[in-house]
């Protein structure tokens, strides 16, 4: 009676300090997973002019996947995937997918220069006041948050995509 | 099943028990009485029994040899973490899988690739901090329950065997002992008595000091470890520029958002000519900082605030801000952290003919949002048709920015005048002005706006106040434990002898001069010290 | 005010010099009247120290109304009141076991730490924004304490070695105290170099380029044996044996490991020197002088372990934690500074659990007592001046 007692209470003391531990080992290599927005969480609505003055909100967006991607004229691994983003977003917004490409905190100007020189057809929300991209937790650009047709975030990344990468992120969030 | 010795004098012991938790008779052969004293002889429960795989961990973490060698390993570990910059103190724009090896050669490289640029981060870093923590659980439950026992069950009347063994012992005869009993009390002894038989202790709690600094220690880490729940610790930086409004990262709820105001940021100097510092001043080449401070203003939008959305904005506060004058709202601090002077704001320019040097109306650039086009009037305008707000000429030499912070402004402008309806290019830079060389005309530089910008942490920590109670139960512990010793004085009627002996577990010298003052106001026999006690 | 603070500091020096030489005739062997005579020279030995710390802490004050700021803001000023908490550590543990051995050791030892302090730039100098704190004052003042009474049990400790390790046979042991105690012989080597070339004004002047590829002028107030790691010497003095490795960091580093490399060596000159003499082991001799019960000193020793580590923990991590939350944001951000008060911690809660548990008494103890105290100076200097840090201003 005592010896099971005693295994019982041994077992779940062990037990709980081995996940108390692990969870934090977890979290620590993870930092930003705790704190920001990340998979499974809901993606916290906005509202942003976009380059031609329109308002685009997010919400307007439920029931279709939402490629939404931070970025900056002045960053290379940016730079290098818009074509792709285009090209797929060609493809892929007839099926219900709509890409957002922030951009974080730059001028008119400039962003209309890249713009053009991309033929970059879907909105680019400016985030002038970095209001969405602090809510977001943005650190390094550019960072891609893949969010589904009930708003929820699937996958949250900050590595410069290939384009395969976009196809399968595309097909991932096709409703 | 449980096993029980049961003592000559009838008390029954669990199983593994070295001394009599009532008399102290030594239940096994072979017992040094002494150095089982640590513990009363009592039965370690983890050495007990060695069954299930769970009762091996279980007693392997419940030796005090381990916790001294993790004790001992973490000491090292983080030794070697000071070797080195951590990499949360190198420059923030360097790569550290460079940077590591260009700084301190070989070794560097060696020590980025062990991953000890990262060491405290390091999931083996946790790892040991974690057993550190089981250990002193373990080893708390393991040697507190059964001493707490040991001392609850004692009896006045020990053995004579345990009375012979004590470092401090006398015989005599012929000896008062309500004496005794009075001088002991004098010294502030709580003394019990049973057949003629005396039993005086003091500061029985400070046995208790070791749990009760592990419990604290316990809470601290537990403390430590839940910074990384999500939701119990906000860690973020806020710029703002003056005069103007920013939002607070990480204060978003459904109650609305926080934004923030910097009034003004200050910046002042030790006066050099100031006479108590004077010597100490003109010994360094730049001036001695005296107040970083940001005089601010909170504001909080409404309940439902869409982000990006245009704020609604309600004053909650004004304050100040200074390095170790944090400002509190809610659960959220704010802290002087950083600060950037003059950072490029407005640049104007003025349009110039350049062959009669006459002008045709000015432009005011705003550097974080210019517009397409500037109507000067009569004909005349001027476009941007290119914007680098930190010019850099790129590997393929064009012009291209670093970031999008306006420290190295850059434009290319199409300048307009009845004269030349096409328009005519030029780059304007800080100190550059290029076109063509058949331009008639050029953008002349004509005054600088600045501001100053603020760096203020952001900080929420909900465990700070479990971190504060663990160390407050910490010290007490402690204090209780090294502070205050636990001393023991028994005296035992044999045979027409009366046996002193007495016991404590550390300050050796302070029980001395007790039994000297006892045996000095008595006929006790002095105790006598066995010699060989503390080798 | 200034002026009468540091007159007050040099008194304290001396008397705490002649504090030193009382407690050293108590213990000096005469025999028949023995008794008399340590009572007597040892009541002075411990009145003088009292009076000596009185002048210290007249020193204290009066350039604490000077600079308007608790003066232990920079590394003389807290070096100094770390000599003074140790005489202070003394006193107490004096008061309790009655010792005058313990003072032969400790009382030079402060001195020697005083002296060391006196070699920092010993303007008064005001405080930067991180300092502006009531925190300063708390958290140094309790920290050295700590650490003060720390110290004792180190001096204890040294003394129980020089006393038990057997003297008759050459062993790894007496190397190790022979170690010790020239350590502590090149502090003094260091300060007699450092005084010697002041006063005889020497400088020699190096330009190299800093971090940010900037030529700077780096002026050695010894002769070069460690130069810059670039650069070249603008005068023709002596010239620099070797190039300090570049992986030392700052403009400073090359003078720092000069200045090392010099006190090592005139230490080497005063402990040939001492052994030329003495014609045996120094701690033989000093064996021969010390007549103090091991038991007593292992007691002592461990007692002000017990009564300096609550305080040093108080001081050094709680307050301090209480601070950086307050200046920094965090209470613990692992600067190599709060690193080593942590190792230093954990260093002792180590001993307190070898001592306790384990019956690590004696000897082992003992060692483990003058480790503790590397660990406290290395905290105390060489993070300030070798590691870089937030703590690197002090």
């Amino acid at each position: 009676m005592l010896k099971k007692n005693r295994f019982w209470f041994r077992s779940a003391l062990l037990a709980i300090l081995v996940v108390a531990v692990g969870y934090t080992i977890y979290n620590s290599m993870n930092e930003e997973s705790g704190t920001y927005i990340s998979k499974g969480d809901t993606a916290p609505n906005f509202v942003l002019t976009d380059l031609n003055g329109k308002q685009v909100e997010l919400e307007d967006y439920r029931g279709k996947g939402v490629f939404l991607n931070f970025w900056g004229t002045w960053c290379k691994p940016c730079e290098r995937e818009m074509p792709y983003m285009q090209r797929q977003y060609e493809k892929y917004k007839d099926q219900g997918v709509e890409i957002l490409a922030v951009n974080v905190s730059e001028t008119n100007v400039s962003v209309k220069n890249f713009v053009d020189r991309y033929r970059m057809s879907f909105p680019v929300p400016m985030d002038k006041q970095r209001e969405v991209t602090k809510a977001y937790g943005i650190g390094p650009i550019p960072t891609t948050i893949l969010i589904d047709k009930n708003g929820k975030v699937v996958e949250r990344t900050s590595e410069s995509l290939s384009e395969k990468k976009i196809i399968s992120f595309m097909e991932k969030i096709k409703p | 099943m449980m096993q029980t010795i049961t003592c000559e004098c009838g008390h029954s012991n669990p199983y593994g028990t070295s001394l009599c938790q009532a008399c102290g008779k030594p239940l096994k052969q072979d017992v040094e009485i002494l150095s089982s004293m640590r513990y009363e002889g009592s039965a370690r429960r983890s050495q007990t029994y060695k069954q299930t795989l769970v009762d091996k961990i279980w007693n392997f973490f419940s030796s005090v040899k381990v916790g001294v060698w993790l004790i001992v390993i973490i000491l090292v570990a983080a030794a070697i973490g000071t070797i080195f910059p951590q990499e949360t103190f190198i420059p923030p724009n360097v790569d550290p899988a460079t940077h590591y090896e260009s700084e301190y050669g070989t070794l560097g490289l060696i020590y980025y690739l062990l991953g000890f640029h990262n060491l405290y981060g390091s999931w083996w870093f946790i790892l040991l901090l974690g057993m550190l923590g089981l250990s002193i659980i373990i080893a708390s439950l393991d040697r507190g329950i059964p001493l707490y026992k040991a001392l609850k069950t004692q009896r006045v009347t020990r053995h004579d065997q345990f009375m012979k063994n004590q470092r401090l012992f006398s015989k005599s005869s012929d000896v008062e002992l309500d004496e005794i009993k009075y001088t002991l009390e004098s010294l502030r002894y709580k003394v019990r008595e049973e057949n003629g038989n005396l039993f005086a202790e003091k500061g029985r709690f400070s046995r208790w000091g070791a749990y009760v600094n592990h419990v604290g220690l316990i809470i601290f880490l537990t403390g430590a470890m839940l910074r990384f729940f999500p939701g119990m610790y906000v860690d973020d930086i806020l710029w703002v520029r003056e005069g103007e409004k920013a939002s607070i990262p990480g204060t978003s709820s459904e109650e609305g958002q926080y934004y923030l105001e910097n009034n003004d940021f200050i910046l002042e100097m030790y006066d050099k000519e100031e006479k108590k510092f004077n010597s100490a001043l003109s010994s360094v080449d730049g001036e001695v900082a005296k107040n970083y401070q940001s005089n601010v203003t909170l504001y909080k939008t409404k309940e439902n605030h869409t982000i990006g959305a245009e704020p609604e904005l309600e004053k909650v506060k004004s304050g100040e801000i200074r390095v170790n004058e944090p400002f509190k709202f809610d659960s959220f601090a704010l802290y002087q952290t950083d600060f950037k002077l003059n950072e490029f704001y407005k640049m104007s320019f003025e349009l110039e003919e350049k062959a009669t040097g006459n002008k045709f109306g000015k432009l005011t650039v705003d550097l974080h949002d210019p517009k397409k086009e500037y109507d000067l009037g009569d004909g005349y305008k001027v476009k941007i048709e290119e914007y680098f707000p930190n010019f850099v000429l790129n590997d393929q030499n064009q012009p291209s920015t670093v970031n999008n912070l306006p420290d190295n402004p850059a434009f290319v402008f199409s300048m307009y005048s009845p004269k030349t309806p096409e328009g005519e290019k030029a780059f304007v830079g800080i100190q550059k002005n290029i076109d063509s060389g058949e331009n008639q005309f050029k953008m002349t530089f004509a005054g600088i706006e600045t501001k100053d910008l603020t760096a203020l942490t952001v900080r929420k920590d909900h465990t700070l106040w479990i971190i504060a109670l663990g160390g407050i139960i910490f010290m007490i512990g402690v204090t209780q434990g090294l502070y205050w010793n636990y001393r023991r004085i028994w005296i035992k009627q044999n045979a027409g002898e009366v046996w002193a002996a007495a016991h404590t577990n550390k300050n050796w010298y302070g029980l001395k001069k007790d039994v000297e003052f006892l045996s000095d106001k008595t006929n006790l026999t002095p105790l006598e010290e066995k010699e060989t006690a503390s080798k | 005010m200034a002026e009468i603070s540091s007159t007050l500091l040099y008194s304290a020096f001396i008397i705490y010099l002649f504090s030193t030489l009382f407690f050293a005739m108590s213990i000096s062997d005469k025999k028949g009247k023995d008794a008399v005579h340590t009572k007597k020279w040892g009541k002075i030995g411990f009145i003088s120290s009292c009076v000596g710390f009185a002048a210290q802490l007249g020193y204290f004050i009066t350039r604490w109304m000077a600079s308007g700021h608790a003066p232990v803001s920079n590394l003389f000023e807290f070096t100094t009141f770390f000599g003074m908490m140790m005489v202070l550590a003394f006193i107490i543990l004096y008061i309790i076991y009655r010792t005058n051995g313990l003072g032969v050791f400790a009382m030079p030892i402060a001195v020697l730490v005083i002296a060391y302090a006196s070699m920092f730039p010993r303007d008064i100098s005001p405080l930067i924004p991180a300092l502006q704190s009531d925190w300063l004052k708390i958290h140094v003042t309790t920290a050295a304490l700590g650490e003060g009474i720390l110290a004792i049990s180190f001096v204890s400790g040294l003394i129980y070695l020089i006393r038990t390790v057997d003297q008759t046979v050459s062993s790894k042991k007496t190397l190790w105290l022979e170690i010790i105690l020239y350590s502590l012989i090149a502090v003094v080597g260091f300060i007699f170099v450092s005084i010697g070339f002041k006063g005889v004004g020497y400088e020699t002047t190096f330009e190299m380029m800093d971090d940010n590829n900037q030529a700077v002028k780096v002026v050695y107030d010894m002769p070069a044996i460690a130069g810059p790691s670039n650069g070249e010497q603008l005068d023709d003095s002596f010239g620099p044996l070797f190039r300090t490795p570049s992986w030392m960091n700052g403009v400073d580093a090359s003078i720092k490991l000069n200045t090392f490399i010099w006190s090592l060596l005139a230490g080497a000159a005063l402990y040939g020197l001492l052994r030329l003499i003495l014609r045996k082991r120094i701690a033989a001799a000093l064996q021969t002088k010390v007549k103090m019960k091991p038991d007593l000193l292992d007691e002592i020793s461990y007692r002000a372990v017990a009564i300096g580590f609550p305080i040093f923990t108080l001081g050094a991590l709680i307050f301090a934690m209480i601070w950086a939350q307050q200046a920094w944001s965090r209470f613990w951000g692992w600067d190599p500074k709060e690193v080593w008060a942590l190792i230093t911690f954990l260093f002792y809660a180590a001993f307190l659990h070898l001592r306790l548990s384990r019956g690590w008494h004696g000897e082992k103890s003992a060692w483990l007592c003058v480790l503790g105290f590397w660990i406290i100076t290395f905290n105390l200097i060489a993070v300030n001046l070798v590691l870089v840090g937030l703590h690197s201003y002090a």
